[in-house]
């Protein structure tokens, strides 16, 4: 049974964007990853709303734009939440809605540590058109890709995904190590992969005035993710590889751009992935939708 | 197409619960008992950790940067002048404006998480220690119009802390 590639889709990306124009005040200070994650979560009560890009090259077939909106929502200190939906346009081919996700992070330990573990259980429901490579499991590689869109879309997969996320904090560096375990629910095999980074802001004290182009509103690091094969076959034969340059840019007015561009580190991986984020965190949003139940009191 | 459906109604449910979960609207001694808690963190703070002195002490800047930080980061808990909000506690209180700068570090970078502080060491240490700055020059509020006095009761003495639904 095919995924549906409905307009509805596009009805909520457009309100989503819309929704990055709420009014709000809460300076975010995100890390640049685009793959892999640290051990912050969502501050409680806030809603950010994310649009990412990717554009990518295919050899042998057609470049395309993969996107998605991702809903993060902070549901306590320790716990936060997230939805996402997602499509993809192959140029020549088409232009269609590939599934959704639905994230949940949750914080292990009270106080920080030298190591910082999270624990991710996401839910994907996807087409086989998914063209976002927003992780790299198991022998995934680039001439997956090639398959037509009105062909790729009849296949729907529904996968749990599993991630221990790790990350530490030492002297203004980020550095996160994030190992995944996924299983397609239907009869395959777990598939493991992984993902590195580290990142800096480029510098560490703050301005005492308000400023956009302030260097510490800047934070540049990389990113390398890939493959682990799946558990009939563990290791990195027929795997994909990426090396990405990354940097986000926390601007004062609430808004993050993030931007990354990734290389392929072998031949079953696409040669370039430029990837660009937009994200803005909505503050208080959890109690808005409070008071809006609440009635007069 | 059901179980797309049936797939996204789950996941909407779950994610309205959770908002739900977060942000009920909690009793006003529930306030006060929370914010309590807070303040006692302090108290946890190692000795190693309160023994830090801000290295940013004489640093002419380091209130200025930590007001922007605090704007940025922090108003929308703990106010816009640090009196107290809806999730956050005041800071222009004794417990806070009494402790050592490197408690109220330690908290930055611990956070109190299981009462709804996050951590903030994703800011880099001279950044925490510039919001410790802004903080410490608060001073105590004369009178704290958000602070609501603990129920009386018989069975409580000064320093108890009221009992709340949990």
């Amino acid at each position: 049974m095919p995924i549906p590639s409905f307009r509805p889709f596009f009805v909520l990306l457009s309100f989503s964007l819309l929704g990055l124009f709420l009014p709000g005040h809460a300076h975010a200070q995100e890390n640049p990853y685009i793959v892999a994650y640290d051990h912050y979560l969502e501050e409680p009560g806030n809603l950010e709303i994310e649009y990412f890009s990717t554009f990518g090259t295919q050899r042998a077939g057609n470049d395309f734009h993969a996107f998605w909106m991702e809903f993060e929502y902070g549901a306590t200190a320790w716990w936060t939440t997230e939805f996402y939906v997602e499509g993809q346009t192959t140029f020549g081919d088409s232009t269609l809605f590939t599934g959704f996700r639905f994230e949940n992070r949750f914080r292990v330990l009270k106080r920080e540590h030298f190591i910082n573990p999270v624990l991710y259980v996401e839910y994907e429901y996807k087409s086989g058109a998914d063209k976002i490579l927003k992780e790299g499991e198991g022998h995934d590689v680039e001439s997956d890709f090639l398959t037509p869109n009105a062909e790729a879309r009849k296949e729907h997969i529904n996968e749990i995904e599993l991630k221990l996320l790790l990350s530490s904090t030492l002297k203004g560096w980020n550095f996160v190590e994030n190992t995944l375990a996924a299983k397609n629910l239907s009869n395959s095999p777990w598939e493991f992969g992984y993902a590195l980074g580290a990142s800096r802001p480029l510098a560490l004290k703050a301005s005492s005035k308000r400023c956009s182009f302030c260097r510490q509103n800047f934070i540049a690091g990389a990113e390398m993710y890939g493959g682990l094969g799946d558990r009939h076959s563990f290791g990195l034969r027929e795997t994909s590889h990426y090396f990405a340059p990354v940097v986000a840019w926390n601007l004062p007015s609430d808004w993050t751009l993030r931007l990354s561009a990734g290389f392929g580190l072998n031949d079953n991986s696409h040669r370039f992935l430029l990837r660009w984020g937009v994200s803005r965190e909505i503050p208080g949003f959890g109690s808005m939708v409070s008071r809006m139940f609440e009635g007069h009191r | 197409m059901r179980t797309y459906l049936a797939s996204l109604a789950a996941t909407v449910a779950i994610l309205s619960v959770s908002v739900a979960l977060a942000q009920r609207e909690k009793p006003p001694a529930y306030k006060y008992h929370k914010d309590a808690l807070v303040y006692a963190e302090l108290a946890k703070a190692p000795q190693k950790a309160r023994a830090k002195r801000n290295p940013l002490e004489r640093d002419p800047d380091a209130v200025a940067a930590g007001r922007n930080l605090f704007e940025q980061h922090c108003t929308e808990c703990h106010g816009d002048l640090a009196e107290g909000g809806r999730k956050g506690p005041s800071l222009m209180v004794e417990q806070v404006q009494t402790a050592e700068p490197g408690a109220i570090f330690w908290i930055l970078t611990n956070g109190v998480v299981w009462r709804g502080m996050p951590v903030w060491s994703k800011l880099p240490e001279p950044q925490r220690w510039q919001l410790v700055s802004y903080i410490k020059s608060l001073g105590v509020a004369a009178t704290d119009p958000g602070a609501v006095p603990p129920p009386k009761s018989p069975s409580n003495s000064a320093t108890d802390l009221p009992s709340v639904p949990r």
